[in-house]
């Protein structure tokens, strides 16, 4: 009997990425939650328990900015389910049809805007949406649709919606790309075997590709969930820190960076920031558990 | 017969749709590289039309360079992303090996710690690590940066990479054991080279991320001197609004360098994310 040896080499294998990794994002995180729980009281720092998430719930000074901004993000999320991933699967049914050609131009063609940055992003749209530019409304006049058009980023009742569309036009090339390998990994002999039975065509897509890439649109689903919840860029850049016009698209990400960092006559309070930021993080830990326990356990996995 | 026909037309049918949505995907972009290189005048007058001998302007670019400093920004942007993919790839593809290669005590729990950062955003930590940055005097330094990112990469390339070192031969390293090399040895010089297609498509998949990010440059370093391209680019045209011709310029500056990666490297992108490597 040999006494096993120490084998250090393990240990310093593991020791940079888990002292980076440890350092820069668990443990800010954790003291984040932490900090939440402190206030600013004449320059000291006081234990003020849950008084914090008190005030941003139920402060109407501060409740109404945080049920706003809550309430965008979901309808912001919703827009994306409803259109980022229909538009993506059908994308990806039709770039995985076996005899097209030009696919993978069309395929890198597509992906283009997801590199783009929210900057240029957000300004290119706001640039052609401009009422004094007119591309927009010269486009919609070309087809007889003028009186549409409307200065979509500018009034309340359309920002949001304008926004969310926005990024669903710049990330489509990420559920297309997620599904386009899904469909590509379902053996021949699945379907080749559908169309004996008869099942061809569109058919075939929802009775047997359907079903099959349904554990793919999960992952998307809850992919595009924590990158919508935790979305600041493209608002920013397009509406600034104001989130206008009067707060309409205002997000948890710029309403926790106002807050956080403070913006024109508003004070500056990183302890309210670190509530917010716990509450972002509660909304993101609850969607994540309904996908792991609530939709991942119980959607039917086909042995292929 | 009516069957061919019938396949025809739905060919057609599909070309169509991907061809409208192609176009939608490059409009916009079309239209800014193409204007910012037009007159003010005739940006306004002909937004869609080619730049021509008469319309043809390059006073945004002029306007750019001499107020920006875009070269500046695009060195921070790229420095910043070189060295956080070194990172993220070095300590990733070291603590991938740990993970797969030897049995110990804490192995799995390890694994699900490292892997815990892939579905939890960095951002949510954003106020307690700029106090440490603060604390450490690293705020305003690309170093703040460059932890920031390399923290965010890791998860998903211990993830990756782990599964892709599972599959290299046992044999070969035991070869390698029997001949007297250390473990260092290899796993620099056996194992890494045979997982290097997977750490291409890890470095792809944290390229993009890192370099259009506007949040951590915004709060962590928005120095005028550690300013990357996409802070710079923001705040030049926040303060240009007006000038039609320097904004259309400076995105366009801000667009090229990430087509150029793309173009460069799309092959490489696409076949990770067909691979499955993000499954």
């Amino acid at each position: 009997m040999t006494k096993p040896r120490i084998r250090w080499h393990i240990g310093l294998f593991l020791a940079p990425a888990v002292a980076v990794y440890t350092a820069v994002m668990i443990f800010p995180l954790f003291n984040t939650l932490r900090l939440a729980l402190f206030s600013r009281v004449d320059q000291e720092r006081v234990f003020v328990g849950l008084d914090n998430f008190r005030t941003l719930f139920l402060d109407p000074l501060w409740s109404d900015q945080f049920w706003n901004a809550l309430g965008n993000n979901f309808w912001f999320f919703l827009v994306h389910m409803l259109v980022q991933n229909p538009i993506g699967i059908a994308l990806a049914a039709i770039l995985s049809h076996p005899r097209l050609r030009f696919a993978a131009l069309y395929r890198s063609a597509i992906f283009i805007p997801t590199i783009l940055s929210f900057v240029i992003v957000g300004f290119a749209w706001k640039l052609i949406l401009s009422p004094i530019w007119g591309i927009a409304p010269g486009m919609l006049d070309a087809v007889g649709l003028k009186s549409l058009f409307q200065p979509w980023l500018g009034k309340e009742e359309y920002a949001l919606t304008t926004l969310a569309l926005i990024s669903v036009w710049q990330f489509v090339g990420i559920p297309m790309m997620l599904i386009y390998a899904a469909l590509l990994s379902i053996p021949e002999e699945v379907i080749e075997a559908g169309e004996i039975d008869g099942v061809t065509g569109m058919a075939a897509f929802w009775k047997i590709k359907l079903p099959l890439i349904l554990p793919s649109i999960g992952i998307i689903s809850i992919l595009t969930f924590v990158g919508n919840f935790n979305a600041f860029d493209l608002i920013y850049a397009s509406q600034g820190a104001l989130a206008g016009p009067n707060f309409s698209t205002d997000i948890l990400g710029t309403f926790m960076y106002r807050t956080f960092f403070g913006f024109q006559l508003q004070l500056g309070d990183p302890h309210m920031g670190s509530a917010i930021a716990s509450a972002m993080f509660a909304v993101i830990l609850l969607g994540v558990c309904v996908y792991l326990f609530g939709i991942q356990t119980r959607i039917r996995r086909y042995q292929l | 017969m009516n069957i061919a026909r019938h396949s025809r037309l739905n060919t057609l049918a599909m070309h169509g749709a991907l061809i409208v949505y192609t176009l939608i995907a490059l409009f916009p972009v079309f239209v800014i590289l193409i204007n910012s290189f037009k007159s003010r005048r005739a940006i306004f007058r002909e937004p869609l039309a080619l730049p021509d001998a008469e319309s043809f302007s390059m006073i945004g670019y002029q306007t750019v360079m001499k107020q920006g400093d875009f070269l500046l920004y695009f060195q921070n942007s790229l420095i910043v992303t070189v060295v956080s993919l070194f990172f993220v790839l070095l300590f990733g593809a070291m603590a991938a090996f740990a993970l797969s290669e030897y049995r110990f005590r804490g192995n799995t729990l390890m694994g699900l710690y490292l892997a815990l950062g892939i579905m939890i955003p960095i951002r949510i930590g954003t106020v307690a690590i700029l106090d440490m940055m603060v604390a450490t005097g690293l705020v305003n330094t690309l170093w703040a940066l460059i932890l920031v990112y390399t923290a965010q990469g890791l998860p998903l390339a211990v993830f990756i990479l782990t599964e892709f070192m599972r599959q290299v031969s046992d044999d070969l390293k035991n070869a390698g054991r029997i001949d007297g090399l250390s473990e260092f040895t290899i796993f620099f010089r056996l194992v890494l080279p045979l997982v290097r297609p997977a750490m291409a498509t890890v470095a792809v998949f944290n390229m993009i991320p890192i370099w259009n990010d506007l949040w951590f440059p915004l709060i962590l370093a928005p120095a005028e001197a550690t300013k990357t391209l996409t802070l710079g680019s923001q705040v030049f045209i926040g303060q240009f609004v007006t000038d039609w011709n320097a904004v259309l310029s400076a995105l366009s500056l801000a667009i090229l360098p990430v087509l150029v990666l793309y173009v460069i490297f799309s092959r490489q992108l696409i076949r990770g994310i067909t691979s499955g490597a993000v499954k």
